[in-house]
């Protein structure tokens, strides 16, 4: 992953569906807040979307930091969210277009990953997961 | 102990400047003394008052800052003018000859010299290497900046008939390209109220499968809105390539003309286009 | 518990999308419209997503569900007034949404409807409105 550097940071607790929408609300404050256009919130938020039912159904729950950085050059919007769920067994095959273990259609992580500009994905099975994205304000 | 190479260098600072700057001269055919007498000048000055006993021995130093910005300035504003990276690497290695020779001349101890030569290297090589940063960074400006101008002027919308809009494109459709097209066109669409939208690439000098994808995803997104797209201007070699290649443009329209494709846009609106009858010349 | 209103007009239903949608809203849409069609016997559904800002794979699989399952109860749908960011967002996804039909607005969606109700009962739409444009 690229090296950045924060400019701000926020922890967002996520623990019921209830929770998604003000989690989206407050991503899109953010990059409201470094001038990003329409399309890249858009892009910013449909990923948060993605990842945030990820946490809740895999996860059980967890914690997003929402942070704006800067890689000296531009400015950009990172999301971490971590849960403490039972973890990704083989990342390789969940970042396949068309693979899921739910009923889902299977394009989330592959799909976010087309969404943002940066896209890390840490699992330890029985640990849990952490995924970390950026979106550029241009990107 | 005081460091005496500190006092020696902000003693000697317009001997310093003097012999910079002869330095400059020898080494650029073309140096425009006033402009690049002046720059360096205020290096110097901003330079030699930022050094001191303690950062003397930090090149990152917080104190250098004031110094980092001047040189940056002066960095970007040269890439910006056109100057060559060896004229940029010349001002701020003639900078460290000037002070050796400086400092050479005045410390004895040999001992002293190599250990004060030696910090006063490293933190005119962080800085040169700062240069550079921002020498690049002056360039990559320019660049962004013609890109953005040529994306901007290169993807008009025209609207063609009521219900009808079409994009000419010209020139290499990479992924941010097509980003811009297609945010322009659907913006069109949805502002004209244009259930149909031509997409010409007879100026796009190759189509590979990335492309072929870009068109595609283009296509999706107009039908995702509720309107049609028709591709046109698909030269015979395109065709080739695009059947060779194996993309699967099925699900698209496509035309090789403007004309054939504003006739099937007509077609699917039911207008008919006639010639007028009736006799003008009596009339 | 929140709910998307369901507005009946003659043999259609209207739905306006105004506020994002999340994952049970969404769901609760599903089955309330494909209660509301086999109620009031519906031949047609329009669903304005023009205030929708965020459609991800979730609520754009259940716009698909409700135009296979309108389909199956006879009726047609049409989803009208997708916003460009959204469009875009969702092609980059992978979700093309094909076989959901789609209109730029509500009145441009409501011609669809109309056009799809009839060739469906084996009727040519534009024999009867040759003065379309």
């Amino acid at each position: 992953m690229m090296r950045t550097t924060t400019l701000n940071k926020l922890d967002f607790v996520i623990v019921r569906e209830q929770d998604v929408v003000p989690f989206r609300n407050k991503v899109k404050e953010e990059a409201v807040k470094i001038g990003m256009g329409i399309l890249n919130q858009t892009k910013l938020i449909t990923a948060a979307s993605e990842l945030v039912r990820n946490l809740l159904k895999y996860g059980g729950g967890g914690t997003v930091e929402i942070e704006s950085v800067t890689n000296g050059r531009e400015n950009g919007i990172l999301l971490r969210f971590s849960d403490k769920g039972p973890g990704i067994k083989d990342i390789d095959l969940a970042m396949k277009d068309g693979y899921s273990t739910g009923k889902s259609l299977g394009l989330g992580l592959p799909g976010t990953k087309r969404l943002v500009n940066e896209f890390d994905i840490k699992s330890a099975e029985g640990e849990g997961t952490t995924v970390t994205i950026i979106k550029w304000k241009n990107g | 102990m005081e460091d005496k190479s500190v006092k020696i260098l902000k003693e000697k600072k317009d001997a310093i400047l003097e012999l910079w700057v002869s330095k400059q001269m020898a080494q650029d055919s073309y140096f425009n003394a006033d402009d690049q007498k002046e720059d360096s000048e205020d290096f110097v000055s901003a330079f030699l008052s930022a050094l001191n006993d303690t950062n003397i021995n930090d090149q990152d130093a917080r104190s250098f800052e004031k110094v980092h910005d001047v040189l940056m300035g002066i960095s970007v504003s040269r890439a910006k003018r056109g100057f060559t990276p060896r004229e940029t690497g010349v001002y701020m290695f003639t900078f460290k000859e000037a002070l050796l020779e400086t400092l050479s001349k005045e410390i004895t101890d040999p001992v002293r010299l190599y250990e004060d030569s030696l910090k006063v290297s490293k933190i005119i090589d962080n800085m040169a290497i700062l240069t550079f940063e921002a020498f690049i960074r002056g360039r990559e400006d320019v660049i962004s900046r013609q890109t953005d101008e040529i994306t901007e002027i290169s993807t008009p919308v025209i609207r063609v008939w009521d219900g009808v809009v079409a994009l000419p494109i010209i020139g290499t459709l990479d992924s941010a390209r097509t980003q811009v097209v297609m945010e322009n066109l659907l913006q069109q669409i949805v502002e004209t109220g244009s259930t149909i939208a031509i997409l010409d690439i007879s100026g796009v000098p190759a189509v590979d499968s990335l492309v072929a994808q870009h068109l595609i995803k283009t296509v999706s997104a107009t039908r995702l809105l509720g309107a049609e797209c028709i591709i046109s201007g698909i030269r015979p070699e395109i065709a080739q390539i695009v059947v060779h290649l194996g993309i699967d443009l099925s699900n698209i329209i496509t035309k090789s003309t403007l004309a054939s494709a504003l006739q099937t846009a007509f077609n699917m609106l039911q207008l008919e286009v006639n010639k007028k009858k009736g006799n003008f010349i009596n009339s | 518990m929140e709910r998307i209103p369901i507005l009946k007009m003659g043999d259609f239903l209207l739905v306006t999308i105004q506020v994002d949608l999340y994952d049970q809203l969404a769901e609760n849409l599903e089955s309330d419209l494909v209660n509301a069609v086999k109620k009031n016997n519906s031949k047609g559904v329009l669903i304005d997503i023009s205030s929708v800002s965020i459609i991800d794979s979730f609520m754009g699989r259940i716009l698909g569900n409700i135009g296979i399952m309108s389909r199956i109860m006879g009726a047609q749908s049409v989803i009208v007034g997708m916003q460009p960011a959204v469009a875009m967002t969702l092609v980059e996804l992978g979700l093309t949404l094909t076989g959901v039909s789609t209109a730029l607005n509500v009145e441009k969606g409501m011609e669809l409807l109309r056009s799809k109700i009839l060739l469906s009962e084996g009727q040519s739409y534009y024999d009867e409105n040759n003065n379309t444009e």
